[in-house]
């Protein structure tokens, strides 16, 4: 497939006052993507689709949809739609007036039996047909939300913006969303970018997802990328859990970096683009990468102790001490769960990890 | 219910009530109820000063409602978009002039009308002739003018807190689906707001028809209801007055129960 760019931001900064909620923003969107920005309230995810949807103006940098600069174009004059966190639906119309509001603003008027199929079509594709003449508090939150995106997808949008679409619904419904929307986005072969705080929800519907902190951009990537080549401490940190372990670089191995750990602990790491051959690095160890094996066990291994174990269902998760090592996780599926039973509390255990588990980050 | 709290109830509200029991009165005294009879309705509403005088308050009241509710809707709208010190000083005056007592006001705006004529009417006089002058002076126009500016500051009051409430979310969506902001006001702000308008309305329209105060002072030639009703009973209460009385009750009762209503629906 041949990345053809739909929107783009060029060294975006945006200021409110003294507070800088965005700096030095640089990304492409593909077109046809499905692309999330994640991140914690106030690192700046928000503000960055804001300034795609015009409600906010770039204070520096270019803003590009569809090939053209749009610095300074009101939200009204952009090919852009959104689906908005509390759905702002309009409660005086009904559903069909609030799916057909978009294309009532069409310059020159399109014909209402233009509109009326168009209206149908969308409100098909929500699963929402024959509720044309609700009214929008006759409507659960689900059903709501699933309005909002037909009265976005039905202009056309050259992207669909979704800010926090799925905050107000429960668990269950969010998971029902999140697949739901995705087909839709397939189906419709339409951009969409989502904001989002919940990294599951990123993880599971985007193609790429761009990781913000403190306002700018961690890391872009596709959900694996991120996972297995975290660039940063806060992306490893971020995207699932790891333990963090101090190290010092000793040497390489090819592609590999040779590190010392604390108590003289070995480890042959992938080493992330920028990290240098020498020096103290931080080397980030999955939990589910770690084995760990009753002690006395054949084979090498660093001697540990567990000091808690948690039971979540299909796997295990230990909390494990030594004297060069103060805290380590390591989760164990329970079907490959020690052999002799699992350990408990206080229980000896023999821990090893592959070369090539662990990974070297730069110092931030 | 308490004691007290009946206590009170009833010493508002039976003097109401005996007026416009009495209003029914057969008999030619106020103070003696003779049996019920319509008799005096008839008389009343074939009264030319009175019905001049209700003809005088309505037209008062609508012109002066109409204004007030165009003007202090605009202003509420606009006053959305001041922000920081300003907004507090302007938030100020509209209260202050809700809380200033009506005396003042009456005489205030006697003052500055008659002032205003006073510098105005010779340079008319000179404009078109002294043969047939074009001469501003207290009237219709001027009690218009005073109970519009009054209740103008009601009407923003009542429309800001409607605008507060509603999502702001609301006109980003209607931008972000292709309205120019105007239409948006149209189509969206409108509608939201259509309630506190008309209620702001109502609430006007009530109290210009049933205001003496101000209307006392810059009424001119001119009797509004209320200045009827306290000329007249200095020649003593007659059952016309309970008849009036019981009229304008009706009247401003139904309108702010209409206001009421109005704010209450979809309101939520």
């Amino acid at each position: 497939m041949v990345n053809q760019t739909i929107a783009e931001l060029r060294n975006v900064t945006k200021r409110f006052g003294a507070v800088t909620a965005a700096e030095g923003l640089n990304l492409a969107i593909f077109q046809g993507e499905f692309l999330s920005f994640l991140g914690p309230s106030g690192c700046g995810k928000t503000t960055a689709l804001r300034m795609l949807a015009g409600f906010e103006q770039a204070s520096e940098g270019d803003v590009l949809i569809d090939g053209t600069v749009v610095n300074g174009v009101p939200p009204h004059q952009r090919p852009v739609n959104m689906v908005f966190q509390q759905y702002a639906l309009f409660p005086h119309m009904n559903v069909a007036r609030n799916v057909a509001y978009g294309l009532n603003q069409r310059r020159p008027r399109l014909a209402r039996a233009d509109i009326a199929a168009k209206v149908a079509r969308a409100l098909d594709m929500v699963r929402l047909s024959g509720f044309t003449d609700r009214r929008i508090w006759e409507m659960s939150g689900g059903q709501q939300q699933r309005v909002a995106l037909a009265r976005a997808i039905v202009n056309e949008p050259k992207i669909l913006l979704l800010d926090e679409p799925m905050a107000a619904l429960d668990k269950k419904l969010r998971h029902d969303m999140q697949i739901e929307l995705k087909s839709l986005q397939r189906e419709l072969g339409i951009t969409f970018v989502l904001v989002t705080h919940d990294q599951e929800e990123a993880l599971s519907m985007s193609d790429r997802v761009c990781i913000m902190h403190q306002g700018r951009i961690a890391q872009i990537g596709t959900p694996e990328e991120l996972y297995d080549q975290p660039q940063n401490r806060y992306v490893a940190d971020f995207i699932g859990r790891s333990n963090f372990i101090a190290a010092r670089a000793v040497g390489r191995d090819g592609e590999r970096l040779v590190a010392e750990g604390p108590g003289g602990l070995r480890f042959v790491a992938r080493a992330a683009e920028k990290t240098a051959g020498e020096g103290t690095v931080t080397l980030s160890l999955r939990p589910e990468e770690i084995r760990v094996a009753p002690d006395g066990a054949a084979g090498e291994g660093h001697e540990m102790r567990v000091t808690h174990r948690i039971f979540l269902g299909e796997h295990v998760e230990y909390h494990l001490r030594s004297a060069a090592l103060d805290h380590l996780i390591a989760v164990v599926p329970r079907s490959t769960d020690i052999a002799g039973g699992t350990p408990g509390v206080g229980v000896a255990v023999r821990v090893s990890w592959r070369d090539g588990a662990a990974l070297a980050l730069a110092e931030d | 219910m308490r004691l007290y709290a009946l206590a009170v109830y009833l010493f508002l509200y039976i003097p109401i009530g005996v007026i416009a029991l009495f209003s029914f009165n057969a008999g030619r005294h106020a103070a003696q109820f003779s049996g019920f009879s319509l008799q005096w309705y008839g008389k009343t509403l074939a009264n030319p000063f009175v019905v001049n005088a209700v003809k005088t308050s309505f037209t008062v009241a609508v012109t002066s409602a109409l204004l007030a509710t165009l003007f202090g809707t605009l202003a509420a709208v606009a006053l959305q978009g001041v922000r920081g010190r300003l907004r507090l000083f302007y938030d100020a005056l509209v209260y202050v002039a809700v809380m200033v007592p009506g005396i003042v006001i009456g005489i205030a705006t006697l003052i500055a009308l008659v002032t205003v004529f006073d510098t105005l009417n010779p340079l008319l006089a000179t404009l078109f002739g002294p043969e047939n002058p074009i001469q501003l002076g207290l009237g219709k126009g001027s009690l218009i003018a005073a109970h519009g500016l009054f209740t103008m500051a009601l009407v923003i009051i009542i429309v800001r807190a409607r605008l507060q409430g509603m999502d702001r979310s609301l006109l980003e969506a209607s931008a972000d689906l292709g309205a120019p902001p105007m239409r948006s006001f149209v189509q969206i702000t409108l509608p939201q707001i259509a309630p506190a308008v008309l209620a702001g309305f109502l609430l006007a329209f009530t109290f210009s028809f049933d205001d003496f105060i101000i209307a006392f002072f810059v009424a001119g030639s001119e009797t509004t209801l209320p200045i009827y009703v306290f000329s007249s009973i200095r020649r003593g209460v007659t059952p016309e007055i309970n008849v009036i009385g019981t009229l304008v009750l009706a009247a401003s009762l139904l309108s702010l129960i209409t206001a009421q209503v109005v704010m209450r629906r979809r309101s939520h």
